[in-house]
């Protein structure tokens, strides 16, 4: 078994209730989150569109982090999730430098990394990710990449030509698909990232564990 | 930090969380730069102890001394950094083979009961020949200890900037450059000419090889990778082109000058000013090629 992600972003309206559902879901302390749904408005007026991505852990089958753990809190778990066991961690944030997607933070509050786990709990239930359960439009499609009748391989099939990874040139493989992104969507370096867009605009960097 | 947008898309982030900051700070830089002396020396002392063992046999134990001071200021920032430091002992009892981090930890382990074995030598032992077979396999073990936050670096995937084998150069070209520049400092006017000239040369070619690789990446390593042209516009312009600057001065530049001038003079005073440069100037470099990588978005 080899669970997998696929995000429709031509369905995704940014709605952020995955982002709130995950939160809730895995208490996610405030400033940081295993989810996002970013905003990136692209075109000049008035010819302007605005564009939805939710960013979460790609689950790598090559994972950078997985290896570059010192004590393995970082593993893989026999359904293809990348899991960590937080009572190992010892935060020295190997992982989050190693992460090419920006995915993993350390939680102020266990002073450990963390990210998204897929709902690892919920899943060894036979539940969905919450995220999944919350969307309005089921962008967020969950399942079995080796199994090929599964809703997330018939979508693959479906979309040939329109389905694709956070970058792949990283050699990372991710088990986490987009249909109908782009460069702008995808390419963290194709949009500009002023001041001022976040949440909370007082709020630009996030402080790490108490470090600064 | 907007490295490939077109007039075409005109993309803008315009909701977003805010991101992690820098997560290796001044602490990591404190770990690199002490750790390059702590090794550095151990590599220059088995060079004089081999080429002039006469002359040179008063350095076995303050070299011995120094560099268990900086190991061990290199571990204590090391685990300084980790935000869970008391559970630094996971390492050695669940170790994953795979990470820099529990090799680096288990060879700085191992590196670190050696140096303490020359100190028993040299200082209670009074026994030589025990202390110079002990160096012999501290000297080899220096190896992998210096190069492996090189190994950490590199299996930091995406921040492209750290490339190897350029920073397994880099970092035992450090520990030469920290090495010499702590034994002209150390060994104050003991040395003869010929033991300073060679000192000079080591200080000298190490801040050359070490400022070469540094600009053949400013000056080429944009054209290799995206991430790397966006990460260098920190130090091309940016806010840390000052900084990229003064490290690159005082590290290698001004060593480079003053080692020709002390050859050319004869003086043993420039070169201590060299070594002095050297180790300010290795630290603010090495600080800033650390930061800029992490200033980048990676989603
Ligand atoms: S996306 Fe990042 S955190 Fe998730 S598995 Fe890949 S490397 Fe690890
Ligand atoms: S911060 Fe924790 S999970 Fe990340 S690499 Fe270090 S020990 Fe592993």
């Amino acid at each position: 078994m080899q669970l997998g992600f696929l995000v429709d972003l031509r369905l995704c309206m940014g709605c952020k209730g995955c982002e709130i559902a995950c939160k809730v879901e895995n208490e996610v302390p405030l400033s940081t989150w295993r989810l996002r749904v970013k905003y990136v408005d692209v075109g000049s007026f008035p010819e302007t569109k605005r564009t939805f991505t939710p960013l979460r852990c790609n689950h790598c089958a090559n994972a950078p982090c997985e290896r570059i753990c010192p004590v393995s809190a970082l593993h893989y778990i026999e359904n293809g999730i990348v899991n960590i066991d937080k009572e190992r961690c010892i935060g020295c944030a190997g992982c989050v430098m190693a992460c090419p997607y920006g995915a993993i933070y350390i939680d102020p509050q266990t002073q450990t990394a963390d990210k998204c786990t897929y709902c690892a709990h919920r899943v060894a239930s036979s539940m969905m990710p919450s995220c999944v359960v919350a969307c309005p439009v089921e962008a967020n499609i969950f399942g079995d990449l080796d199994d090929p009748m599964s809703n997330i391989s018939k979508y693959i099939q479906e979309h040939q030509g329109n389905v694709q990874v956070r970058k792949p040139e990283k050699g990372t493989d991710p088990h986490h698909f987009y249909v109908g992104g782009g460069n702008v969507t995808l390419n963290p370096l194709a949009s500009f990232r002023g001041e001022g867009h976040n949440l909370f605009n007082n709020l630009t960097h996030l402080p790490i564990g108490g470090h600064h | 930090m907007a490295h490939e947008i077109i007039a075409a898309t005109n993309a803008i982030v315009t909701l977003d969380v805010a991101l992690p900051g820098i997560v290796w700070g001044w602490i990591i830089t404190m770990n690199m730069w002490a750790k390059s002396i702590g090794t550095g020396i151990i590599f220059l002392a088995f060079f004089l102890l081999k080429k002039y063992p006469e002359q040179t046999a008063f350095i076995r134990l303050p070299v011995v001394a120094i560099s268990i001071v900086f190991i061990h200021i290199f571990l204590l920032f090391t685990v300084v950094d980790l935000h869970q430091m008391f559970r630094f002992w996971h390492i050695f009892f669940y170790p994953h083979l795979t990470s820099a981090i529990t090799i680096g930890a288990w060879m700085a382990t191992g590196f670190v009961g050696l140096l303490f074995g020359m100190a028993y030598a040299i200082y209670i032992k009074k026994d030589t020949a025990m202390y110079d077979k002990l160096l012999g396999w501290t000297t080899l073990l220096a190896i992998p200890v210096t190069l492996y936050t090189a190994g950490l670096m590199a299996e930091s995937t995406a921040r492209e900037l750290w490339q190897m084998p350029t920073e397994s150069a880099q970092m035992i070209l450090a520990a030469l450059l920290a090495g010499s520049a702590t034994m002209i400092l150390m060994g104050g006017n003991k040395f003869s000419d010929p033991i300073k000239k060679d000192l000079g040369l080591v200080l000298g070619f190490s801040a050359f090889g070490a400022f070469l690789l540094y600009m053949s990446e400013y000056i080429f390593g944009a054209m290799k990778a995206e991430e790397v042209a966006a990460t260098l516009e920190f130090v091309k312009g940016g806010e840390y082109t000052i900084m990229f600057w003064v490290g690159q001065l005082l590290a290698f530049i001004t060593p480079m000058v003053l080692v020709c001038l002390s050859l050319k003079k004869q003086s043993y005073y420039l070169l201590k000013i060299a070594a002095v440069s050297a180790l300010i100037g290795l630290w603010v470099s090495k600080h800033v090629w650390l930061v800029i990588p992490q200033l980048l978005n990676m989603s």
